[in-house]
């Protein structure tokens, strides 16, 4: 049965690495829906947020697949986690100046701001759950969304948890 | 110390005899550092041939192979040597010259992006930016090349790198945070295996090219002996267990033997070593050892379950893994029910053995490397091209010992043979290395018999010449309707004459009146011959299982009524406990 899986994939902080770990996927036909990537406290780490979909099998062979590659320090599965995912999206959609009021409105209960105003246009910054922000993004599409960009999931694990297995060369026996 | 010196200084720390290379502009540093270091080097006459003649001395030492290319199309002609290495996990350091860093991504004159072309296929690859980088990298490529489950890595250097100066210590070891292989056995799972071993009546060894990487064949009959259980072998796993021995059932898969193939399907246990469950092997995967418990040991986490699912895997080093169960079984040979499940393999083998028309007037394939065989008393190191003379070198030319069957299994690479028959010789002088070849597969790397002949190397080159891309044409006979679009060789130039152009003996042996004496000649002259046998050209391996099909499908030179009346024959025997 096919669900979404989210992974944290720490890597050494190098160049290529991105390139290398975006080739496994598609030269080994998994998929990503989402991808963000940046540095840790650790200035030699960087730390991968994936966001994935597939069967179970499909995930251990991926995380085997990850494990195996020499840049990779440590692969978590957060899906069954207690964790904090967000993602900050920013919306251009049309604005007349009789509309202003109305979406700064509409946009208050998500915590959402206006970071430009335009003539005709604003752009709205939101960050959040992934499904907050969809909610938001419906509900400005009747005004016409011009552009709309979305940074993909970063997840932590919430503190006070046990903390997660990692997915890791010692744990492989099955 | 400049970057070049520091890659001399690097292959003489390791310990590395030879390096096999071409050389070019954005490797000229690194070559003047190999001549003022004494580095031995074999110069190739393509790239390709560099990698395969590095992968043939690395397969039959069980040390890292060294090549070594210029940038761009040096670089690229690597790629199906290293790709080759990377599905056969052949330990490979590759070092390529790349145009100079302030050059790098402007479509410099031979510039190609060669980790990125090659990340796919190697285990790990570097692009050196800074020679302080250098000693740690070529530490690191070495020990990755070369541990857990082996393979390629390539090390990218810029020119203006090799000339940089730096302060040189070889490390000892490396550290790498994301790089730690698992070689310790779970003692648990081998508990659980010695159960699954202990309750099994018809226990079966699968051994792939992972127990000859792990140089652990002693350790494989000393198993199987103790479990008395029969052994089947890959195509890579040919030699990982005598095949002369009574329990071997030789090759199974597409084209192994009916022995083999037969104890997978009647199986209870089936204990998968070092073996990846490669379609080229299971035939249709869900079908493949239909009635058995499954254990997989391997040194590689991703190649458990990967096809098949298994019910216990065992990630650890196979040597360390077989010599750590082995306290933990039992005798098997004290149980009757193994001895009638051994019994019943061996007579299969004994009534099915591969085969061929023995009363034929013109000349067999099968016959050539029969009698290759037996001139060499089975002794020789072999190495083949790809195609059915390979798949007839497996069935034909049995071996003995690990090292010994060298062949491009993975990829498949036709023109392999020739290169890589090069670096077996090199690494073994006074051996005797027979290359048995196709007379297409030849065509692709022929150029290298201008190596041989520079290094006189005493090479006895076997070309099984049936003027077709033979296993195109047997698909196309049995799958295509005989269409044969082509796959005929239409001119096949005078391989004797392209021999004698080379200096090298050449001789045609066109039946069976001459052929020994044609092989003795060639095996008694000093150097390098090259036979051109003119065999059948209609002439198809057998058994085959098609494609896709399951294993029970197999096709062979008898007849279903002569099977089916063997197997009830046997199963009265057997007592009919199979099922």
């Amino acid at each position: 049965m096919n669900r979404r899986h989210t992974l944290s994939v720490i890597v050494v902080n190098e160049p290529g690495v991105l390139g290398r770990v975006a080739g496994l996927f598609s030269r080994r036909g998994f998929n990503i829906e989402s991808i963000s990537v940046g540095e840790t406290d650790n200035p030699q780490r960087s730390c991968m947020t994936i966001v994935t979909t597939g069967d179970a099998p499909t995930i251990e062979q991926l995380t085997k697949q990850l494990n195996k590659m020499v840049d990779v320090i440590k692969v978590v599965d957060l899906t069954e986690e207690p964790i904090v995912a967000r993602e900050l999206a920013l919306i251009k959609v049309n604005c007349s100046p009789a509309h202003r009021a109305e979406i700064e409105a509409l946009i208050a209960p998500f915590r959402a701001d206006v970071v430009d105003v335009g003539r005709n246009a604003l752009i709205i910054q939101t960050v959040g759950r992934e499904e907050k922000v969809a909610a938001l993004v419906e509900l400005l599409r009747p005004y016409g969304i011009r552009e709309l960009l979305q940074t993909g999931v970063a997840a932590m694990q919430r503190s006070g948890a046990a903390g997660p297995v990692p997915v890791d060369k010692k744990e492989a026996h099955g | 110390m400049t970057g070049a010196e520091m890659v001399a200084a690097a292959l003489q720390a390791e310990g590395v005899e030879v390096v096999f290379g071409y050389p070019g502009g954005t490797v000229l540093p690194i070559y003047d550092a190999l001549f003022r270091y004494n580095v031995r080097h074999v110069l190739v006459r393509h790239e390709q041939g560099a990698a395969h003649a590095a992968e043939g001395y690395a397969q039959s030492t069980g040390k890292v192979g060294v090549c070594i290319a210029t940038s761009g199309p040096g670089a690229t002609n690597l790629v199906t040597g290293i790709a080759d290495a990377f599905l056969d996990s052949v330990p490979l350091v590759a070092i390529t010259g790349n145009v100079a860093r302030a050059s790098m991504g402007t479509d410099a004159f031979q510039e190609a992006d060669i980790t990125g072309i090659t990340t796919p296929i190697t285990k790990h690859n570097f692009l050196v930016r800074d020679v302080h980088d250098l000693p740690r990298i070529l530490k690191a490529a070495f020990h990755i090349a070369a541990t857990g489950r082996p393979g390629p890595v390539l090390i990218d250097i810029p020119k203006d790198v090799q000339n940089s100066v730096d302060d040189f210590t070889y490390p000892d070891s490396v550290h790498l945070e994301g790089y730690n292989p698992n070689l310790r056995p779970h003692m648990q799972q081998l508990i659980k295996l010695a159960a699954l071993i202990k309750a099994s009546n018809r226990p079966l060894l699968y051994v792939g090219g992972g127990a000859i990487r792990a140089q652990t064949s002693e350790a494989v009959r000393t198993l199987a002996e103790k479990l008395h259980a029969p052994v089947v072998m890959t195509l890579k796993g040919l030699g990982a267990f005598p095949e002369s021995h009574p329990l071997s059932l030789g090759m199974l898969g597409m084209h192994g033997s009916y022995a083999a193939n037969h104890a997978v399907l009647e199986c209870d246990l089936l204990l998968a070593l070092g073996a990846r469950f490669d379609d080229r092997v299971t035939g249709e995967v869900a079908s493949f050892a239909p009635n058995a418990t499954i254990a997989q040991i391997d040194v590689d986490p991703a190649e458990i379950g990967k096809n098949k699912p298994v019910d216990l895997p065992i990630v650890a080093d196979l040597k360390r893994a077989i010599e750590a169960l082995l306290p933990l079984v039992e005798e098997g040979n004290l149980l009757p029910q193994r001895q009638a499940w051994v019994d019943r393999c061996r007579h299969f083998a004994e009534r099915f053995p591969f085969a061929y028309d023995r009363t034929a007037t013109i000349l067999k394939p099968q016959a050539v490397i029969e009698t290759l065989h037996r001139l060499t008393h089975g002794n020789a190191f072999v190495v083949t091209d790809v195609g059915q003379h390979q798949m007839w070198a497996a069935q034909f030319y049995p071996v003995d010992a690990p090292h010994q069957f060298i062949t491009s299994g993975g990829l498949g690479t036709m023109g392999f043979g020739l290169p890589a028959a090069i670096g077996v010789q090199i690494a073994h002088p006074k051996a005797q290395v027979i290359l048995i070849t196709g007379d297409a597969s030849l065509q692709m790397t022929m150029q290298e018999l201008a190596t041989v002949a520079q290094y006189d190397l005493p090479i006895k080159v076997v070309i099984i010449n049936n003027g077709f891309l033979g296993m195109v044409r047997q698909w196309q006979e049995l799958f295509y309707e005989k269409r044969y679009a082509h796959s005929e060789v239409v001119s096949i130039p005078d391989f004797v004459k392209l021999a004698e152009a080379f200096r090298i003996h050449g001789a045609r042996v066109d039946s069976m009146d001459g052929l020994d004496a044609s092989i003795e000649h060639a095996l008694a002259i000093p150097g390098p011959a090259v036979i051109d046998a003119i065999v059948d050209p209609q002439e198809n391996v057998l058994p085959m299982v098609p494609p896709g099909a399951p294993l029970s499908a197999m096709i062979g030179w008898w007849s279903k009524e002569e099977e089916e009346q063997e197997q009830q024959r046997e199963a009265a025997l057997y007592g009919g406990r199979l099922t």
